[in-house]
């Protein structure tokens, strides 16, 4: 099933053309790998997808960005509800400076739940999810930051859980972690997909080769390829991606 | 960018060369020694597979330091593939030398129990369609690679028609039937060669459209 439809998107920072008639189909309980060099546009195109961009200045956007059948770009789209359909995991951890509890709960009470018992269960829900529950669940009220790096990027996945989100974009989610804490979020991407369309945006060639169905290749802010990533990564279709993934530009 | 993998790659496309000339070699000097019934040739073809055999293992060696350390990616990870298939292939056809030469030295200087017509076309159909394989796989050409696999056809119809016209042979004089059988391995032997040239070509057409099928 398609989550989000993305149809001839332009994008430019005054001048700048920064995404360049973008059209992609994110299918549902799939994780969708975006590839290219830096400044392809790629985390730009995911920050459309939850008008993440709307908080720069003069950026203009045109094209269609459907969220099942909403239009997102609609002037009647409520952009924060909006976000609390598309969650976002970025780079580099960002715990608020709070327990880890009440970093999982401040969503959730943010839109009015108040009920404790509610809240603990969303906040367990919400790191089982995470597979981070077993590593906190006798320590919920310590400060978060006392999390190790991989924990704490697992916390901020948790804290986007709890919104129940149905899109799920990742921005380098393992760019600052090491191996085996990327593993594990590797692991937790492969899981979370069974419920939520998963987008990331990755440097490295093998994790969107592991961990994606669908692969995207951006470059100078087009899409130059896009299908199954073992074919992407295999028998691509375009020289560019081609010589882009063997690593002879970039 | 990368001009270490490339030229390490390049090694390697040279090295899998190098190997098919040996096994080349090592085919002509079988069927030489059995066409000749020279034993002193044949002697050599022990010590010449077993430099095949450490061939082998050398270009395995690399192609796995090259997956671990470079992490190849679509068409650079379908040429190491490719390589590391084409080398079981071309030791294969090594170890089928050694087989004819064993023959050779079983028949010694015996008479032939008939003239030795169809075995050296066969013979030369063979080396012809090892050599052209490989040229497929230098030059990626892979109208080349499937006109070589066709060629199969000719050289088992060869095999068909001299075991049939050996066993003929053997039911009219059972005095023959050690050496006919013989002849009869060595026919074997090369219609296996040609197969694996087939394999070859079949890979080459791997290593250029990705796509893995069966030729012949």
């Amino acid at each position: 099933m398609l989550k989000v439809t993305i149809s001839d998107l332009n994008l430019y920072y005054e001048e700048f053309h920064a995404l360049k008639n973008i059209s992609l189909d994110i299918e549902d309980k799939e994780v969708t790998a975006l590839i290219g060099p830096s400044g392809c546009g790629k985390s730009t195109f995911l920050r459309t997808i939850n008008r993440m961009n709307d908080l720069i200045d003069d950026v203009k956007i045109e094209g269609l960005v459907m969220l099942e059948d909403q239009d997102i770009y609609n002037k009647d789209v409520d952009v924060a509800a909006l976000r609390r359909r598309v969650g976002m995991v970025f780079q580099k951890p960002n715990p608020f400076l709070k327990s880890i509890y009440e970093n999982v709960a401040y969503g959730p009470r943010r839109y009015g739940i108040k009920a404790k018992n509610q809240l603990d269960e969303i906040v367990e829900r919400s790191l089982k999810k995470a597979a981070i529950w077993e590593e906190v669940e006798d320590r919920l009220n310590k400060p978060a930051l006392s999390l190790s790096g991989g924990q704490q990027q697992r916390l901020c996945i948790a804290r986007a859980l709890a919104m129940e989100p149905e899109v799920l974009l990742m921005d380098e989610p393992t760019a600052s972690l090491d191996p085996i804490a990327t593993g594990r979020i590797e692991e937790l991407i492969s899981q979370l997909k069974k419920d939520y369309a998963i987008i990331i945006v990755t440097h490295s060639m093998q994790q969107a080769a592991r961990i994606s169905d669908k692969t995207a290749f951006f470059l100078m802010g087009e899409i130059v390829e896009t299908g199954k990533t073992k074919e992407v990564f295999t028998t691509p279709k375009d020289k560019r991606t081609e010589d882009y993934i063997t690593g002879r530009f970039g | 960018m990368r001009n270490v993998f490339e030229q390490q790659l390049q090694e390697l496309n040279i090295l899998l060369l190098k190997m098919g000339t040996m096994v080349q070699e090592i085919i002509e000097c079988s069927v030489n020694a059995l066409i000749n019934q020279d034993l002193e040739l044949a002697e050599r073809i022990d010590s010449m597979d077993d430099k095949i055999d450490i061939m082998e293992l050398k270009i395995e060696d690399k192609c796995m330091n090259l997956i671990v350390l470079q992490q190849p990616m679509a068409k650079d990870l379908r040429v190491i593939a490719t390589i590391l298939k084409i080398i079981t292939d071309l030791e294969r056809m090594g170890d089928h030398a050694v087989n004819i030469s064993r023959v050779v030295f079983k028949i010694g200087n015996e008479p032939f129990v008939k003239p030795l017509i169809d075995i050296p076309k066969m013979a030369k159909l063979t080396q012809e369609m090892v050599h052209s394989s490989l040229n497929a796989f230098t030059s990626r050409d892979i109208e080349l690679a499937k006109k070589i696999a066709l060629d199969d056809d000719q050289i088992d119809d060869l095999y068909e028609q001299i075991y049939i016209e050996l066993m003929k042979k053997m039911i009219q004089d059972k005095k023959i039937v050690e050496q006919a059988t013989n002849l009869i391995f060595i026919g074997r032997y090369l219609e296996r060669i040609a197969d694996h040239s087939t394999n070859i070509c079949e890979r080459v057409i791997y290593m250029v459209t990705g796509e893995l099928a069966e030729i012949n």
